[in-house]
């Protein structure tokens, strides 16, 4: 009987990478990026990768790793301002960059993996953004066009997951994860705790199985960009 | 005596009616949330996926997965609920959101604002703004009325790349309150910060206003 369940990050990613690859990542800032399957897209070497996700990273973790090591070669995403390797090698012209806006991302995302090859919308008319792109006047008012994306693989972070894949996310780091389950053409998803099937009430599934390929369980270290706090008064 | 930052925000709290979802943005906009007036209850959306954002923790509440759009770590609410980021713009871009209040580096007269990107300086990206701006039913800009170098930022057309276009509905400074209602085109001067003069307004915005 065929199995989702991997033991490890790079077993999970065996004969799925490839030079020029198009790879999308969840997660908003450093909040449900699948941390494991990043590390281990490094480690497999593949080169010249266009990434989908909102953020870049940080430094040293997350897509930074893959920035370090000048693995991607173009990022589409909404907001890369906490990143100085990012920035170097943009200004160095050695980096492409798409902005999209962050509801234009995700709807992007939603689209291609539900078939959608483009759609119409109010975001982004009379800016850049709208620079090149076809228009449409719905009721008097001009939109813009934006397209489905897709990817070769998508790497999404969960909170639980069964061993058919049914997913479950856990508060903010649910984000662009389900949506980039759905577009990846494999899915490979990194789990905190992997149950088997049956553990699940079916009315509480996020994500159905039947868009993810492959699973593991994997620590996450979990870093925290703005740690903020209030003092308690007694 | 102008307005501070605190005033400002303050001033733009008075915008929230009672049972609002409302999103904020960075900055000034952050402060409104320490002054909603006693009596108004709002439900305040972060746009990396929840509704009902709730105070920032303690220190043993800490949580790496709940932040904000600021990925600031935060609390939930006994109404706060969490969907995706597809579900989150769906929200804003429906025009679901009662009100938006951000912040602006331009503002022209006709609407337009600019606050995502400064060319040949590092662009970071616009994140949700663009969404916000086109999206939300009622879009309220707080800036500081002038540059560091005393140039308007109230202009007749924006210099810097577009956010969005024609599409704020009040702008409120640290001199004063400037609004347009449906369908008015262009801004006048609704209230002005304690202390400050007409000419003092007048003298400190290129933007084509009413005036009074």
């Amino acid at each position: 009987m065929s199995s989702k369940v991997y033991k490890t990050a790079a077993e999970a990613l065996e004969g799925l990478t490839f030079d020029g690859m198009v790879v999308m990542a969840g997660g908003f800032g450093l909040c449900g990026i699948p941390e494991n399957l990043i590390a281990a897209l490094r480690d497999s070497g593949a080169q010249s990768i266009t990434a989908i996700s909102n953020n870049a990273g940080v430094d040293g973790f997350g897509l930074g790793l893959l920035l370090e090591t000048r693995q991607i070669k173009k990022m589409v995403s909404s907001y890369v301002g906490e990143n100085k390797e990012f920035e170097r090698q943009f200004l160095a012209g050695e980096l492409d960059l798409e902005f999209n806006p962050q509801g234009t991302l995700a709807e992007r995302i939603r689209a291609g993996g539900a078939g959608i090859p483009g759609f119409y919308t109010k975001t982004g008319v009379g800016t850049v953004i709208a620079d090149g792109k076809p228009t449409m006047d719905f009721d008097g008012e001009e939109y813009i066009m934006e397209t489905g994306l897709k990817a070769d693989v998508a790497l999404v972070k969960a909170w639980r997951g069964d061993t058919q894949g049914n997913l479950q996310f856990k508060k903010t780091a649910r984000n662009f994860n389900p949506m980039m389950a759905t577009a990846g053409k494999v899915t490979v998803v990194e789990v905190d705790e992997l149950v088997e099937v049956g553990s699940f009430d079916p009315n509480y599934i996020h994500t159905p199985g039947i868009y993810v390929q492959r699973i593991i369980e994997a620590k996450c270290e979990k870093r925290i960009e703005q740690l903020t706090v209030r003092e308690r008064v007694s | 005596m102008s307005w501070s930052r605190d005033d400002m925000a303050k001033r733009a709290a008075q915008e929230l009616k009672d049972g609002f979802y409302v999103n904020l943005g960075i900055g000034i906009p952050t402060l409104v949330a320490n002054h909603i007036p006693d009596g108004v209850d709002v439900t305040l959306q972060s746009e990396n996926g929840m509704l009902g954002m709730g105070p920032f923790p303690y220190a043993d509440e800490v949580d790496a997965d709940l932040i904000n759009a600021g990925k600031q770590t935060i609390t939930e609410l006994r109404r706060s609920s969490y969907f995706n980021s597809a579900d989150s713009f769906a929200m804003i871009r429906g025009g679901h959101i009662d009100i938006s209040i951000l912040g602006a580096m331009e503002i022209s007269q006709g609407g337009d604002i600019a606050n995502w990107m400064i060319p040949g300086k590092m662009v970071k990206g616009m994140g949700g703004a663009m969404d916000l701006v086109a999206g939300v039913k009622r879009c309220v800009a707080v800036m500081d009325h002038t540059n560091r170098a005393g140039a308007s930022k109230f202009l007749p057309e924006c210099t810097l790349p577009l956010t969005g276009r024609n599409c704020i509905d009040m702008v409120i400074t640290d001199l004063g309150v400037f609004s347009r209602g449906e369908g008015e085109t262009r801004f006048r001067v609704t209230e002005l910060a304690p202390g400050v003069e007409m000419d003092e307004v007048k003298a400190k915005t290129e933007a084509d206003l009413v005036w009074g």
